[in-house]
Parts: C-alpha cells; sequence; structure tokens
C-alpha cells in the first residue's frame, strides 16, 4: 500500500486543523472498510489518513425523548445491537444487518456508508425515510444537510475541503408509525442491492389511513433518491392495496436504473415496483405494532 | 516514508509490542512482523474472511484494518484458540467433521464461529450460515463447516453444563 501518515486525534477541532493543514491531501477514515481498500488499489492516495473513532462526537449514540443522535464512526454492530435503534429506527437497523458480513459491520459505520456515497449503499435510504439531518463541522462552522440532498453523485456529495459529517440526527419517533428496509440481491447476503428501498409510515389512530409516508429507492440512480410524489401521494390515502400500488408506481416513475452486471434496467425497473409495496407493507405492518419478522436472506 | 509506530496490544492474551508502518495492515504485521501465520491471506478486500481475527472480541477482517488502529486492542488470533488443555471444541468439531479441504479458509472460519457462539452459544442452521456469510469457503460446499459449528456448539453446551454441575452452579 501507498505510504502515508496515520493521526488519531481525539477532538473534533484538532481533526479538521490537520485536515486544513494537509490541505486536500487528507482523508478522514472510520471503519476503513471502504476507505483502506480504495487506498490499496491506488483509488485514492491521501498523505495522511485521520482516524476519527476517538472524537467523542462521533462515537456517541444518543437516544431519548428528543429523537436519536448517532454519531458518524459508529458501527453497525452497534447499531442494530442497540434496542431502542431497533425498535424506532427499524429500517436502520435493518440495513446494518446486512451491509457486509459481521466482519464489516464490526467496523463499517453509517457515517463512512453515507460519506462514500455509493449509489447502492444500504443504509442511505433508510437515514432518508427516518428524516436524518447530516450535520457537517468545517472551517467555516457547523451546518446541517438533510440526508436525501447529501450525495450528488456516484462517490460524490455536498462536503467541502476540510469539512467532517460529524453525527446523524434523527426525530423522534411518532406514534403509529413504523419504519423497513429491503434490497434485491442474487444472493442471501454479502452482495450490493440490485435495489434496495426504504419506507416508514405513520397511520391514524384507527390504523386504516396514513398521514404521511416516506419512500426512498437505492441502487436505481445516481443517487439515493427520496422519492417525494410517491411519498406525499400516500398523506390521507386509505391502507390498501390500491393506494401501496399507486405508490409504487410512483416511486417507479423517478427511477433512472442503468444496465450492468447486477440487473438490466428493465429488470431493476419491476423489482422497484415489487420492493415498495413489500417494504411498505411491512413498514404498516410495524406501525400497528406487529413483529416483522426480518430474518435476513428470505 | 512515514516514521515508524510502536503499537502495544494483548496479543492472544499477551501483552505485544511491535513496530509498524502507518500503511501496514494488521494482517500485514501479524503475518509478516510476528510470524503468526495462521491467519490467511484471501481477497485482501474484504470480501473472503480468511484473514478474519477477533479485535476486542469483534470479528474483523484484518485486512482492513490498520495495524496502528490496534493500539491498546485485545487481539485473538487463531494461535490463540487452543488453550494448554488440548483444542479448542471448534477446532476440534471441524478436524472431526472433516469440515476442511485446502484450508486457506478454515482460521478466519473458525474466529468467526468463535464469535458466534460466544455471543449465541445455541445458534439455528440459519443463524450459522447468516452469520459465517462474510467467510468464503471454495472447496466445501459449507455444509460440514456448518454441521461442525453445529457439533461445536452442542460440546460446547455439554461442556459448559458439566463444568456447571461440577462447581455446582445449578
Amino acid at each position: 500500500m501507498r505510504d502515508f501518515e496515520y493521526e488519531a486525534p481525539t477532538t473534533l477541532s484538532a481533526a479538521m486543523e490537520l485536515a486544513a493543514k494537509h490541505n486536500g491531501a487528507a482523508r478522514f477514515m472510520a471503519g476503513g472498510t471502504d476507505l483502506i481498500d480504495q487506498v490499496r488499489v491506488g483509488r485514492l492516495s491521501p498523505d495522511v489518513i485521520i482516524d476519527v473513532k476517538k472524537i467523542a462526537e462521533l462515537k456517541a449514540l444518543q437516544h431519548d425523548a428528543s429523537g436519536l443522535r448517532l454519531g458518524a464512526a459508529v458501527p453497525c454492530c452497534e447499531i442494530y445491537g442497540h434496542c431502542g435503534i431497533v425498535s424506532d429506527y427499524s429500517a436502520l437497523a435493518d440495513s446494518c444487518r446486512i451491509i457486509g458480513g459481521v466482519q464489516i459491520q464490526s467496523r463499517g459505520s453509517v457515517g463512512g456508508n453515507l460519506c462514500n456515497s455509493g449509489p447502492a449503499a444500504d443504509s442511505t435510504p433508510s437515514l432518508i425515510v427516518l428524516g436524518a439531518v447530516a450535520v457537517i463541522a468545517g472551517p467555516k462552522g457547523t451546518r446541517t444537510v438533510p440526508v436525501e440532498d447529501f450525495c450528488t453523485g456516484p462517490g460524490k456529495n455536498v462536503l467541502q475541503p476540510g469539512e467532517i459529517l460529524v453525527e446523524l440526527k434523527f426525530p423522534a419517533r411518532v406514534a403509529n408509525s413504523g419504519s423497513h428496509y429491503r434490497r434485491f440481491i442474487p444472493r442471501n447476503e454479502m452482495d450490493i442491492a440490485v435495489v434496495g428501498i426504504g419506507a416508514s409510515v405513520v397511520l391514524n389512530d384507527a390504523k386504516d389511513r396514513f398521514i404521511s409516508a416516506r419512500i426512498a429507492l437505492g441502487a436505481v440512480a445516481a443517487t439515493p433518491l427520496f422519492a417525494k410524489a410517491a411519498s406525499d401521494g400516500l398523506t390521507g390515502q386509505p391502507v390498501n392495496d390500491e393506494s401501496i400500488a399507486a405508490a409504487a408506481a410512483a416511486a417507479r416513475a423517478i427511477a433512472t436504473p442503468i444496465d450492468d452486471m447486477r440487473g438490466t434496467k428493465e429488470f431493476r425497473l419491476h423489482v422497484t415496483g415489487v420492493l415498495v409495496e413489500r417494504v411498505l407493507k411491512a413498514a404498516i405492518a410495524r406501525a400497528k405494532g406487529e413483529h416483522v419478522d426480518c430474518n435476513v436472506g428470505h | 516514508m512515514a516514521k515508524k509506530r510502536v503499537v502495544t496490544t494483548t496479543l492472544n492474551g499477551s501483552q505485544t509490542e511491535f513496530l509498524c508502518e502507518p500503511r501496514q495492515t494488521l494482517l500485514e504485521v501479524l503475518r509478516d512482523t510476528l510470524d503468526l501465520t495462521g491467519t490467511k491471506e484471501g481477497c485482501s478486500n474484504g470480501n473472503c474472511g480468511a484473514c478474519t481475527v477477533l479485535v476486542d472480541g469483534r470479528p474483523v477482517n484484518s485486512c482492513l484494518v490498520l495495524a496502528v488502529e490496534a493500539e491498546g486492542a485485545s487481539v485473538q488470533t487463531i494461535e490463540g484458540v487452543a488453550t494448554g488443555e488440548g483444542l479448542d471444541p471448534i477446532q476440534k468439531a471441524f478436524l472431526e467433521g472433516a469440515a476442511l479441504q485446502c484450508g486457506i479458509c478454515t482460521p478466519g472460519f473458525i474466529m468467526s464461529s468463535k464469535a458466534l457462539l460466544a455471543q449465541n452459544p445455541k445458534p439455528t442452521e440459519d443463524e450459522i450460515r447468516f452469520y459465517l456469510a462474510g467467510n468464503l469457503c471454495r472447496c466445501t460446499g459449507y455444509d460440514k463447516i456448518v454441521r461442525a459449528v453445529q457439533d461445536a456448539s452442542q460440546q460446547w453446551q455439554d461442556q459448559y453444563m458439566k463444568s456447571c454441575h461440577e462447581k455446582g452452579c445449578h
């Protein structure tokens, strides 16, 4: 592997000073599961790797009545191992259980998954449907960006030189709500999504009508997509097969997948529709308080 | 060239110091500096799991960990699995069940299985298959590996119950 320096600052300000000092030649590392491989194959050539795992803000995991704060470097295994996240932010736990194998989940973080900005990232649709906001610190201060606006292209995002993703902030779960993430892959596990769909719903007290919904699509465009029209179209609608099918059709309409080794465009469009329906139904079941067995690989 | 660093870890239970460059992975240092060649290099990109070791009890791909990150951590490799009293039940089960052919993936499978049984002593077949998904084997077809983990789980429970009985825990 190419030669580089390694720094492991313990404060956010020290991390940003290091990044400024190296002026574009430094890369932040959380779990390293993408970065180390990218350096090894020569796709990235940093002079310095700044390990952010010793910075308290990036390792924070705080769940209370005001919502969830998830430090950008918290690994997947801590996320699906957290009862509050499993119950209140189920889609996020669903995603984290299927990113890589357990070895990757021990290290890889949701913040890193977002910053890597792959179109097929499994956690990004879940962040979008759960209303997560990215908190970004930089030389000019701190700013927030809704996750649906974070990625700008394959491997590209809104981070400016010297900026660092600190945490993801989620609103508190509301009553009668539920969420789910599911992907299609030809294997049972350890694969990149051909299509990945996240959905969250809020139902009325009778649980027969949508108060609101959010649907997000992965691997069917240059970035993960928030399906706004499909989501908004469910507001006030009865919970039935017709409204769910209409949302699936609206979600399909914004997908612009490519043909590649994992699937053709036509297949991905079809699977988008099928998965939106299934994922919405699972999110609805969870909103109704049903236990949804999300055994991965089934 | 970046300056070498001194890293102190607990390696297979003993405090160990080593010198490494920042660009060296934990896998390289284990094999090339510390001569612990039981940990294998497969794909070197996090897909195959041949290089699996436990860091603070969690399975990781040592090809995707920088050796400098092991500072202060507890690292367990395949060399630390057998005790003075003999092989670990998982190792025995792999041997007795012939759960290997070429053997390159075996240390990684055993480390992942250790982590699985530590966390879930009675896994179902499904849970075993899913937990071991990050370890690839191109010889066995996996069935014998899964059965070996099931056998080890049973032995482990029998042994645990026996030791509890002897100690009067129950």
